[in-house]
């Protein structure tokens, strides 16, 4: 790791977004991850979709696991709310935020071992009440901090470090988010920026539950030959289906691609998403034919990536609960306890 | 773009802004690191081997380092990279038993003519050499310009004396009091070869009315420097007009006032920006209460009985042509006349030869200069070779150095029978500064201090003595502080193409977002595409050869602070941070210290 702090100089050039910060504005402290690690470029890609998004800090909660991924948000948005909760909880805890306080801007960051292992039930749960939060892992198939066991998105087949092969199946997380109704899945690349910075982006102005799988190559015990979460092999097997560009503001669109290329999504928040078609048959709006995509892919040893399926006019779970638009936690006391009278009528209404 | 070739000594040279910047190049953050660490002797003999004049140039260089200094470029101020120079020299212990021996005599005889930084910084080079070299100059000590015109209260005597007698000390002959009056018989003396370093002896004039009349108070600054330096004039008039904007313009204003000016004016006729005095000197006189006043052109010395009574000016103004020349017109404001005791004209120096005849086989173009091959510094005649402001007109002193430091070498070349017009190039050692997985052997940390001031003695006693230095240079603690300021821009980062994995490590942590992992392109175009702008055409982008993904690395050297961080993240060692010293090319091996590069 890195002694020296991050110097505070930075490019006297810099573009600011609209509220007059730099991209540097948005870092945390320095990482304290391997050299190389593939969790520092989601980092770097949180940094730059929030800096594009011109996003005040200050809405942004950021929560996460135990494990290396979950260490991450120390790393960016040094002036957002955090919670680094117990692990695999993180879901748990994001959905109690997020009902106390429906303003916030909710970023979950995990890991494959957090989501997929010890938390694999939270995940579920979280994804299939439809908690408006961006939920990304930050995937590597591999436990580091305890030095290289395979994990539960490990492929079978693949080799670990020492030559063993897992003879265990894996959870694609993908597949399971899109099984368990969530209204926003994509899967990227931490080598791909250029892909992954407005998958965030449009994840974080999508209502509703969003779930990225990001593949991020651990360097110190899974990227070698026999892994299939290494670089070589993620950008050898790499099937993207589209490629996004995220519109915010009122700028009409200039998109300069064949026609028949480009479909344009509304966000709920305004936000549009011009999305450049890859491969021509694929549908985002199609849950099912994303699923059968997804597995005949998988079959093939191809790792799908791209926005893989958005419903625009998603609900999420405030909507499901019918709760009040003000947040819980700016209630009054009066307004969230309205006294005795109040529940005698409710009493006597069920009588 | 083609890949970067790292090993031509000029691209990292380039990098390293300060030292490329030096016309004696000298290796300034190589330097800096030393005085860091207290080790100023080493520091001193690593100038001493480049620049000749460490303790003088620490007070009076021209800094063409300072603009160029990469720290300018991240923030306000560059490094204080003259006045650390100095610390050098004030805090080195003896540094007699490294300078070079006086060696047997080769019995080649070369004639210096001036006493002067150019004529010295060729002995210095040829005398350890075996030459025998005998410097002329009119004044009984040597030093030149720089003991005639800069004064003692910038450049103390002591100073002047020890740096001019290392060189001496090298077994040189200096004939102090001996004006060189004719070419043709110092030729006739039949020496080896002649190094003519007379420098710009002569003050330019100021022909307008009342000139002559009033001549009694009028004086040619250069020429009255040289009278208060050597204790011929011991006072002026209480009201002092200085005409000229130049850094000799700045030490007439600044010496009348300790003779006794009490109202003290400088009157330029540009704007105050376009003076050609360097800012710290304008400052300077600001600071010791002298107005300096611009766009009003001197039209006439007034007089009464043969007695000056004040200058007339008439207001003008800057107008640019179409082409962007600055014209100055009148701005039709009221002519003004100020009053005065004592006029010094300061208005520019030229090049006099009246001792050079027409025919010692030395050309003169139409402008009275000699022809000087400006690599080689010789003349037409094949013996005789040119040097400082002799060669090509006023400039500085740092200049006067590397032209002595290549006139020296060609007379060596051409004395040891080989063409002078060849060249060799520079000597280059690059070597990382890995110590261990994240530690290096320079301090990568950047420090955020603004640049120090260096503490200066109290207005009121330094007007009151005129070799009371003014600058009272940094101490250890401040020049520790400044020397931190460096930002280490000879430790170069170097890529390896078939290391990187391309997992964009670098690329994140970069502070300076230097650098970009993108598909290759034409120069304009890949600046174009850089993660952040590309202002500075001049700084060079490194571009790696084809990676993996068939993209390329490309670095734009602009503002990197060589913080290392590249490196730091860079998990299989593509970034490196290696320490790139130049020494370049002097006459002979000059100097023991030539291997002796400070880990």
């Amino acid at each position: 790791m890195t002694y020296i702090a991050k110097p505070k100089f930075h490019h006297p050039g810099l573009k600011k977004n609209e509220l007059g910060y730099t991209h540097r504005d948005y870092e945390g402290k320095i990482s304290t991850l391997c050299a190389g690690c593939g969790h520092d470029s989601i980092t770097a890609s949180i940094i730059e979709a929030c800096y594009e998004l011109s996003i005040e800090p200050h809405r942004v909660a950021k929560i996460s696991g135990i494990g290396c991924s979950s260490k991450t948000p120390d790393y960016f948005l040094g002036n957002s709310h955090g919670f680094n909760s117990v692990h695999g909880r993180m879901p748990s805890v994001l959905t109690g935020a997020n009902l106390a306080n429906r303003d916030l801007i909710y970023l979950g960051v995990s890991g494959d071992g957090d989501s997929a292992s010890i938390g694999f039930g939270q995940f579920a749960h979280s994804i299939r009440r439809g908690v408006n939060m961006t939920y990304i892992v930050e995937n590597n198939g591999v436990y580091g901090l305890t030095k290289g066991q395979f994990s539960a998105t490990a492929d079978r087949g693949s080799k670990s470090k020492k030559g063993v092969t897992n003879t265990d199946n894996a959870i694609d997380l993908v597949a399971i988010a899109l099984q368990l109704g969530a209204t926003f899945v994509a899967r990227s690349f931490s080598g791909d920026k250029g892909q992954l910075v407005p998958l965030i982006a449009a994840a974080i102005g999508h209502k509703g539950a969003s779930f990225i799988d990001v593949i991020s190559p651990c360097i110190a015990f899974n990227n070698h030959a026999g892994s299939t979460k290494s670089f070589d092999y993620v950008r050898e097997h790499n099937d993207a289906v589209n490629r996004l560009d995220v519109l915010v503001g009122r700028d009409p669109i200039a998109v300069d691609y064949a026609p028949g290329t480009v479909q344009v999504v509304e966000q709920h928040d305004g936000s549009k998403i011009a999305l450049r078609k890859i491969d021509a048959d694929y549908d985002p709006h199609d849950r099912l034919g994303a699923q059968t995509f997804l597995a005949r892919h998988a079959a093939k040893g191809q790792i799908v990536t791209g926005l893989l399926y958005v419903d625009p006019d998603a609900e999420d779970l405030h909507e499901h609960l019918n709760t009040v638009e003000t947040p819980l936690n700016t209630l009054e006391a009066d307004t969230l306890c309205p006294g005795s009278a109040v529940l005698d009528k409710i009493n006597a209404s069920l009588r | 773009m083609k890949p970067t070739d790292i090993a031509a000594p000029d691209y990292f040279h380039k990098v390293v802004d300060c030292q490329w910047a030096c016309p004696a190049h000298t290796p300034v953050p190589e330097y800096i690191r030393l005085i860091a660490q207290g080790r100023y002797s080493d520091a001193y003999m690593i100038n001493w081997q480049s620049n000749v004049f460490p303790g003088i140039l620490g007070r009076t260089c021209d800094r063409p380092c300072e603009p160029a200094c990469r720290r300018g470029r991240v923030e306000e101020n560059p490094v204080a990279i003259c006045r650390l120079k100095r610390v050098a020299a004030d805090f080195k212990d003896d540094i007699r038993q490294r300078l070079p021996r006086p060696s047997p005599k080769n019995g080649k005889r070369v004639a210096l003519v001036g006493g002067g930084p150019a004529s010295l910084t060729v002995a210095r080079d040829l005398a350890p050499l075996g030459y025998h070299c005998t410097v002329f100059d009119a004044d009984p000590e040597a030093g030149g310009m720089m003991r005639s015109q800069i004064p003692k209260f910038r450049l103390p005597n002591s100073v002047i004396d020890e740096e001019t007698g290392y060189i001496l000390g090298l077994g040189v002959d200096f004939k102090g009091g001996h004006r060189i009056e004719s070419m043709k018989s110092l030729l006739a003396e039949k020496y080896d070869a002649i190094f003519v370093g007379s420098g710009a002896p002569r003050g330019r004039e100021l022909d307008i009315p009342g000139r002559k009349e009033a001549a009694a108070n009028i004086h040619i600054g250069i020429e009255w420097l040289a009278n208060v330096s050597f204790g011929h004039v011991d006072k002026i008039g209480k009201r002092v007009i200085v005409l000229g904007g130049g850094n000799t313009a700045m030490d007439c204003c600044r010496t009348a006032r300790r003779l006794g000016g009490e109202t003290v004016k400088v009157v330029v006729r540009s704007g105050f920006e376009e003076m050609k005095a360097s800012p710290w000197e304008k400052e300077d006189a600001l600071h010791e209460d002298i107005p300096i006043l611009n766009y009003m052109m001197p039209v006439a010395f007034k007089h009464v009985a043969g007695k000056l009574i004040g200058v007339t000016f008439q207001k003008v103004k800057a107008e640019y042509d179409a082409k962007g020349r600055r014209n100055l017109v009148p701005s039709g404001e009221p002519d003004e006349t100020i009053v005065c005791d004592d006029v010094l004209v300061a208005v520019g120096q030229e090049n006099a030869f009246p001792w050079i005849e027409q025919d010692c086989g030395i050309e003169f173009d139409k402008w009275h200069m000699p022809k000087v091959d400006p690599k080689t510094f010789a003349s037409t005649n094949p013996k005789v070779f040119f040097g400082g402001d002799a060669a090509f007109g006023p400039k500085n002193i740092i200049w006067a150095v590397a032209h002595g430091h290549d006139a020296a070498l060609s007379i060596h070349k051409m004395l040891s029978g080989e063409d002078i017009t060849e060249r060799p190039l520079p000597e280059v050692q690059i070597s990382s500064q890995k110590m261990g997985i994240h530690e290096w052997s320079y301090d990568n940390d950047i420090s955020n201090d603004k640049r120090f001031k260096v503490p200066h003695r109290d207005k009121v006693i330094a007007l009151k003595d005129i070799r009371a230095e003014v600058e009272l240079g940094y101490d250890v603690k401040l020049a520790l502080g400044e020397a931190e300021r460096c930002l280490n821009c000879d430790v170069q980062t170097v890529f390896s193409t078939s290391l990187c994995i391309e997992c964009d490590a670098c690329a994140d942590i970069c502070p300076m977002d230097c650098i970009t992992f993108t598909d290759n392109g034409e120069e304009s175009d890949l600046r174009q595409r850089l993660k952040a702008p590309s202002p500075h055409r001049d700084q060079d982008l490194y571009v790696s050869s084809d990676l993996k993904t068939g993209r390329v690395m490309v670095k734009d050297e602009d503002v990197c602070l060589h913080c290392g961080l590249c490196a730091e993240r860079c998990p299989t060692g593509a970034w490196d941070m290696q320490k790139y010293f130049i020494d370049m090319t002097h006459a002979g091996s000059t100097c023991p210290t030539k291997s002796r590069s400070a880990a």
